[in-house]
């Protein structure tokens, strides 16, 4: 078997139980937490009555191991189940959601990763001079500020002073997809802010640390430019740990902005997954889980996978 | 100088002039800017509803988790939207007399213990059946049957026996109750076909609106019924919609920007930079919910009233209206009663903020010096962690050896409040004296969060229910507010102001302390000028 094959079929196996052990992880955590859903859900106005009624109904009087070996007898089928808070189908709104956020993502992703690899490079290329130090320093700023102040700071001036984009960032389905990127203007900008600095420090560092080697000292005495010894000789070799931190922070893009969600009040996971945890909705808490868990672990297998791929000396491990 | 001021107000209900410009205008005419307002407000009224267009909220208080079951509903979104398809038997006016809704009429006995409501004919609901005394029974039964799991569950615990009788919708109680009607009033009793026992969510209803799209936590969207049978009231635009906008700025800068034309909660420490925003107003008004701090009678070192006095006596009230409430609202006086109830006795005396007092009473209480915990929370009500530490200073300077606990906001509500002997509340106010007494202050009540169980108290409380003679009502009722002020486990310092912000594009708004933008209902009783 082509050892390529042979290791996305274990990372695969292994990814498999490590969503398993995070679904057990979700689980008892939600069941640790104060209160349930049915306290939760009638808040303040809850009477005993309403509240034995609503377990009752709920089925919250099984015990927790019941309810989730029932859950995952569900899952193996392909059956996300119903939310416990208002019935709705969790397939359905995970859905909407779930592509939501991804679209956030892609955009967010397509303007700041090559932005953040071409900075990096120009910072190699103009390594302790002014335009290096002006690139460091402005995205180390943007990275250092919170990112729901970045968001009010541009909400400030884009769209109240300036009204150029929206402010808030809901989209919908009938919406086109210029109308929809209008609404997500601002949150993308943010999210661009946010993550150029880490992809832009670590293609800097990766380079610099290639440029070091005896070969880019030997390009250099053959007479190459510089921008093409980067190109040519110093990047290739810089891959695996920029592919790296491009998956992490492309697995932050999907997972983590549940702060640029709040502020923007954008309907992607982030806030369905708060909303129910803070509701004690186990079987939405797992599933969102689960997709989150499943986007890291494949993210990261990709990153493994390109790393190999770009160097040949991983291809063979002894 | 009239006919001037009426052409510039004029221009304002046109939109051809902000209302800022109009009362700046007005005083240079000499006239005062409360009077310029009201004027403003008659000026909209003669113009009258414009139909049309779209009115769109940005409202706090929204999860994904809501659902359109009018008896889980426990937070703001999920009222707006109640109030958009559906109606009650009653509703409380803003000036806290009965309006008229699904029932045309209503009489009780004299002894208050039987009620009946005649239903109005030929109301249809969304769903193209009229709506029968059928349908308000059944309602009522889905909230108060064993099987219920309504927040309404509670005000209906008094009622023995409903009924159907022709027309007539009748409720009897166990004993005598003057104000059963107002109860009818509550958002979680929306009238659903066959009482929405099949499917309590569908969002049927004979309100002025159908659901025409519904996202829980993100958004919701109505269009205008065309066979709404009080159209020449409610539901002026064509389509409603509500923003869940959770975050504070965001509501703040949708209303700035013009993507919204109204919003709930503004936060105090802002309202007032927002109000010279030139594009829109704000608007507090004084209501009846009041931020508290709430001591177990029952529970050591609180079973001790001279304790709970000096706590009384040693919170600054002044300060906590100005600090955090910014000026939006009012003192208390540890009774949960104030000026915007019916039947409110003016005359008992407001007590003071006093270290002497305070010490004096500690002094008596003989407590051994031992820390007193005070648990609070941000989610307890906007600013409860800075009131709490306010709280301790002063209480501090009294000799009083308060200690504050912060608790997370996750979980307070089930383990922290109603379960621990002190910690910061809220409540949000009922209609009537005898709602606000009953819900939390009888001995048998579910939320009873001081544990103020005394017998006396509650023949009064039962007393002045049946009583028809308002006098007299008024005469128990002062007494049992006194009563609670000087021995209950109650520390009011503050009534807090309902505070919203609406565009000046926005026509038919008033004040109404009964709850936030017209007590919930300005989405579907106001209209845009320029629609």
């Amino acid at each position: 078997m082509h050892p390529i094959v042979k290791l996305v079929a274990q990372r695969l196996a292994l990814g498999l139980l490590l969503l398993f052990a995070a679904s057990i992880l979700i689980f008892a955590g939600t069941s640790i937490l104060p209160g349930d859903v049915a306290q939760q859900i009638l808040g303040q106005a809850a009477t005993p009555e309403a509240l034995e009624n609503l377990r009752r109904e709920l089925g919250l009087n099984e015990p927790a191991v019941t309810r989730y070996f029932s859950w995952l007898g569900g899952i193996l089928q392909g059956d996300l189940g119903t939310a416990l808070t208002n019935g709705r189908d969790i397939a359905e709104s995970l859905s909407s959601r779930l592509s939501n956020t991804l679209f956030l993502a892609f955009w967010a992703a397509v303007i700041a990763v090559p932005l953040a690899i071409f900075l990096g490079l120009l910072a190699v290329r103009y390594k302790d001079r002014w335009p290096d130090k002006i690139i460091s320093g402005v995205t180390l700023t943007t990275i250092s500020i919170p990112e729901f102040m970045i968001g009010y700071v541009l909400i400030y001036w884009v769209s109240i002073k300036w009204g150029m984009f929206s402010s808030v960032a809901i989209i919908n389905d009938s919406m086109t997809l210029g109308q929809k990127l209008n609404a997500i203007a601002i949150p993308v900008m943010v999210l661009t802010l946010v993550v150029l600095a880490h992809m832009m420090r670590m293609t800097r560092a990766a380079i610099l640390n290639v440029m070091q080697s005896a070969y880019i000292e030997t390009a250099e005495l053959k007479g190459l430019g510089m921008l093409k010894i980067i190109r040519k000789h110093a990047f290739p070799n810089a891959i695996a740990p920029i592919v790296n931190v491009v998956m992490l922070n492309l697995a932050y893009l999907v997972v983590g902005v549940v702060v640029v969600e709040v502020v923007f009040a954008y309907p992607g996971m982030g806030q369905y997954l708060v909303d129910h945890v803070s509701k004690r909705d186990v079987p939405v808490v797992q599933a969102c889980g689960l997709i989150f868990a499943a986007v890291y672990i494949g993210l990261n297998l990709i990153a493994d996978i390109v790393s190999i791929l770009a160097n040949p000396r991983l291809r063979h491990p002894k | 100088m009239n006919d001037q001021l009426k052409h510039l107000s004029e221009r304002v209900t046109k939109g051809l002039m902000t209302r800022r410009e109009f009362v700046g205008r007005a005083a240079a005419l000499g006239v005062t800017a409360a009077v310029a307002n009201s004027m403003l407000a008659t000026a909209a009224k003669a113009e009258g509803p414009v139909k049309g267009g779209t009115i769109k909220i940005g409202a706090s208080g929204g999860e994904s988790t809501n659902t359109q079951d009018p008896a889980l509903t426990a937070s703001e979104v999920p009222l707006y939207n109640l109030r958009h398809w559906g109606e009650t038997l009653v509703d409380v006016g803003a000036d806290g007399s009965l309006e008229m809704r699904m029932a045309e009429s209503v009489e009780g006995t004299a002894d208050a213990k039987k009620w009946v409501f005649k239903i109005r004919k030929g109301i249809p609901f969304s769903n193209g059946k009229d709506m029968t005394p059928d349908d308000v029974l059944m309602t009522m039964q889905r909230h108060s049957n064993e099987d219920s799991q309504s927040g309404a569950l509670g005000i209906m615990r008094g009622i023995e026996n409903m009924a159907v009788d022709g027309d007539n919708f009748v409720v009897e109680l166990s004993t005598g109750n003057a104000d059963l009607p107002y109860l009818m009033a509550d958002y979680h009793l929306m009238i659903q076909p066959g009482g929405g026992m099949d499917n309590p969510g569908a969002g049927i209803g004979t309100g002025p609106y159908t659901i025409e799209f519904d996202e829980p936590g993100v958004r919701h969207g109505f269009k205008r019924r065309d066979d709404y049978w009080d159209s020449e009231n409610r539901g002026h635009a064509e389509f409603s919609e509500q923003l869940v906008l959770n975050d504070a700025t965001a509501r703040t800068a949708a209303l700035q920007s013009g993507q919204v034309h109204m919003i709930n909660r503004v936060d105090p420490k802002v309202a007032g930079l927002l109000d010279r925003a030139p594009n829109l107003t704000v608007k507090s008004v004084a209501g009846r919910g009041h931020y508290v701090f709430i001591m177990h009678v029952d529970t050591a070192p609180f079973d001790n009233n001279e304790l709970r006095l000096a706590l009384k006596y040693a919170i600054n009230r002044e300060e906590m209206v100005d600090k955090i409430l910014r000026g939006y609202g009012s003192i208390g006086n540890d009774m949960p009663i104030n000026g915007s109830y019916p039947l409110f006795d003016d005359t008992i005396p407001q007590r003071e903020f006093s270290l002497e007092k305070a010490a004096e009473h500690y002094k008596k209480s003989g407590h051994d010096g031992s820390p007193i915990i005070l648990r609070t929370a941000d989610g307890a009500f906007p600013g409860a962690v800075d009131a709490a530490a306010l709280f301790q200073q002063s209480a501090q300077a009294a000799g009083i050896p308060l200690e504050i606990k912060r608790e997370p906001n996750d979980g307070y509500w089930s383990e922290v409040w109603n379960v621990q002997p002190f910690c910061a509340s809220y409540w949000g106010g009922r209609p009537v004296q005898d709602q606000m007494y009953s819900t939390a202050y009888l001995s048998t009540a579910d939320w009873n969060d001081t544990r103020f169980k005394v017998p006396e108290f509650d023949e009064m409380l039962l007393a002045a229910r049946a009583e028809i003679d308002e006098a007299k009502r008024k005469d128990i009722y002062s007494k049992m507010g006194r009563m609670l002020r000087d021995e209950g486990g109650l520390i009011l310092p503050m009534f807090n102001d309902f505070v919203g912000a609406i565009g000046n594009n926005v026509g038919g708004y008033y004040d109404d302390p009964n709850g936030p933008l017209m007590n919930n209902k300005a989405p579907i009783k106001c209209w845009l000028t320029d629609a």
